[in-house]
């Protein structure tokens, strides 16, 4: 068959790839940039295909808890918001996180602090990287820098969240959910059956059956020291992550004398600077994460000794500029680029920062 | 005509010693304990008057903690 | 006695589906009583493999310890959510919420509308002790007016707090529910028609009516202050003037 080539935004992309990933249910709440999404879903009446439940809740609260009980279930079930909406979502993620839940949840990222803009931004990274809600929890952080990786990530996201039954985020900006690219949608894959369900995870609640006991989703122990074996194990299994799914591209690196350090639709801009910093004998390297959590440390500490000095560009004030510097531990300058509050540099702004910042 | 008997088996360690249940008892049946106590400390539920049981089981249905069984005589 | 205990003389005892585990409760605590109708009816009904429950947080936080059936346990007020998900996933599943009155009315408010008012084929079971039992006996939305609680030491003064909210009327008045009603446990002759009511509820979910929800009104003897004796009779001397007993709704 034919690859089947479409034009669509990013945002559309994820409903389709949801649909195609044999997603069980999606749970969402409008807010701008990212509302196609469950505008798509709705047109597209996965109920009648797949089976697929799609519902709009009364609130991103609500939304994020039908996640966790969808997901509790043992189905496959995600939600989608922006920044503002993402913070109310932030309970329920550290509750995901807390009873050890799959789950796919996607913020595209709009301009803040409060209701902000909702122009594009990419100042979630701290909220979604450290933390965000309450607890030493981490989420396995996706950041797409295409629509082809906004169809993909679908998949990749899902299948890590299940493998290490941890909720995985698709971190992408509002550049990326709006603007149209080519796509290629991936393959439909079925929905589980229940059975298949019941023996691919017996740890879900989908009715207690005579020969095991009850399950309980939950992320309450009262007794500290059961919490805290709790905690050591969520904490294994995040090292677990850090140590296998680190992914990062790299885009004219070796040999490079100054390295930009961009996620998300930012890669793109830089990647552009990149061409015309050349252009003036710059000699530049674009590392791009693709997971922010894990974050590709040891890429980055690896460059630190070949490279005079670094940059960080983001749509934002400094934030993954911290996780650079980290990775560097002080061995070359770290600088950081960055426009806010919605407002996206042009490749010739990035060029002048490297000018004034690097050289 | 013939009384209806009945008995209540109370679950010593796991009764609270709330009283519900002996206030639900229209017979005066149950009492509780006044001097003896469980593991846990509480005056546990007995039958006073096993004679005067009807097994109507108000007891148990009050209960909250279902530690009460009662049985009653099929006439 | 002895003649009279034997397996084929036993007319009531603990439910099948209760396991031992020690429940947490004070002594006379309203609580237990629902938690054995709500196994009972579970096990009546032939749904202990189908059905899931949705504990909440409050008193009831642990229900998930004590009926041997799978759970899920909520954020505060969002049980309806998640059984909306559960429910909607798996429309074969018995599927219901175990919520408190600050849970339910306060912090979960929209969820327990929006889930009623959508219709969702779902049993949220209310327990209303007009008090935060959990967190030590503070105001509810359902503590009555002049009722003392710890935050509001002085008796509830509507000026200040508002009035003791009526959740169930509202929910009555919401097309995608089928069944309202506010029951109690505190005679032998309430907890039979009580789990009447709960039976009806559940098997509204199955057949596909729309929300149904129960309200207990019931005690809390710590948050009160009273012995289960005299809470009882608080309850229906000053409870029932304010949540009268029976169906606000039934279609």
């Amino acid at each position: 068959m034919a690859e089947e080539v479409k034009l669509m935004k990013g945002n559309e992309a994820i409903a389709h790839a949801a649909i195609r990933y044999g997603a069980d249910g999606y749970f969402g709440y409008p807010i701008t940039p990212q509302s196609e999404i469950m505008e798509t879903l709705m047109e597209e009446k996965p109920w009648e295909t797949t089976g697929m439940v799609v519902l709009q809740a009364e609130s991103e609260v609500a939304a994020i808890n039908m996640v966790y009980g969808g997901a509790g279930s043992g189905k496959a079930v995600m939600t989608s918001s922006s920044s503002p909406g993402i913070s109310l979502k932030q309970e329920g993620i550290s509750y995901l996180a807390g009873a050890e839940l799959p789950a796919l949840i996607v913020n595209v990222m709009r301009g803040g602090p409060g209701l902000g803009t909702i122009q594009p931004s990419q100042a979630d990274y701290f909220q979604t990287v450290k933390g965000g809600g309450h607890g030493d929890y981490r989420l396995i952080t996706l950041a797409p820098a295409s629509v082809q990786e906004m169809a993909d990530f679908v998949k990749l996201g899902f299948d890590l969240a299940f493998k290490y039954r941890n909720p995985a985020i698709i971190l992408a900006d509002g550049i990326i959910g709006q603007m149209m690219e080519k796509v290629v949608l991936p393959p439909f894959q079925p929905r589980l059956t229940d059975e298949q369900i019941r023996a691919a995870r017996p740890w879900a609640a989908t009715g207690k059956t005579k020969n095991r006991k009850r399950n309980v989703i939950t992320s309450l122990e009262l007794d500290p020291a059961r919490m805290e074996e709790n905690n050591i194990r969520f904490q294994a299994k995040y090292r677990e992550i850090e140590k296998n799914e680190v992914r990062y591209e790299e885009i004219g690196c070796e040999n490079a004398d100054y390295l930009i350090v961009a996620f998300g639709s930012m890669a793109r801009i830089c990647q552009k600077a990149q061409e015309l910093a050349r252009a003036e004998g710059i000699n530049v390297g674009v590392l791009r994460p693709i997971t922010l959590w894990p974050f590709p440390s040891e890429i980055i500490s690896h460059y630190a000794d070949k490279v005079k000095s670094m940059i960080s560009v983001e749509l934002n004030a400094g934030q993954m500029v911290e996780d650079v510097r980290l990775a560097v531990n002080g061995r070359v300058k770290v600088e950081h680029f960055g426009r806010l509050g919605g407002i996206v540099p042009t490749p010739d702004e990035v060029v002048n920062a490297i000018k004034e910042k690097l050289l | 005509m013939a009384k209806i008997k009945g008995a209540v088996v109370v679950d010593e360690e796991r009764c609270k010693g709330c009283n519900l249940c002996v206030v639900a008892c229209p017979c005066g049946v149950l009492a509780l304990q006044p001097k003896e106590v469980n593991d846990k400390g509480y005056h546990y539920a007995y039958m006073k008057n096993p004679d005067d049981c009807i097994g109507c089981a108000s007891c148990g249905y009050v209960c909250p903690d279902g530690c009460i069984s009662v049985y009653k005589e099929k006439q | 006695m002895n003649d009279i205990i034997k397996p084929e003389n036993l007319v009531y005892s603990k439910p099948r589906l209760m396991n031992d585990n020690p429940m947490h409760y004070c002594p006379g605590c309203s609580h237990g009583v629902v938690h054995k109708l709500i196994a009972e009816v579970i096990d009546e009904m032939g749904m202990e493999e189908n059905t899931i429950g949705i504990a909440p947080v409050g008193c009831a936080v642990f229900a998930y310890n004590y009926i041997d059936i799978d759970w899920e346990e909520a954020a505060h007020g969002r049980a309806p959510a998640i059984a909306t998900a559960i429910k909607r996933l798996n429309p074969d599943k018995m599927v219901f919420t175990y919520q408190g009155d600050g849970d339910l009315a306060a912090i979960g408010t929209a969820e327990t509308i929006h889930a009623c008012n959508r219709g969702e084929n779902i049993v949220i079971v209310f327990i209303n002790n007009a008090i935060y039992g959990m967190t030590g006996g503070q105001m509810a939305p359902t503590t009555l007016e002049g009722m003392v609680t710890s935050t509001c030491p002085y008796g509830r003064n509507v000026e200040l707090y508002g009035y003791p909210l009526k959740i169930s009327d509202l929910v009555a008045k919401l097309d995608g529910a089928c069944y309202v009603t506010r029951q109690s446990v505190e005679t032998a002759a309430a907890v039979k028609k009580a789990k009447k009511a709960l039976r009806h509820a559940f098997e509204n979910s199955m057949a596909k009516k729309g929300a149904s929800l129960v309200e207990f009104v019931s005690t809390c003897v710590s948050g009160w202050k009273m012995s289960p004796e005299n809470a009882n009779k608080w309850l229906q001397e000053n409870m029932f003037a304010k949540y009268p007993l029976g169906d606000l709704k039934n279609i």
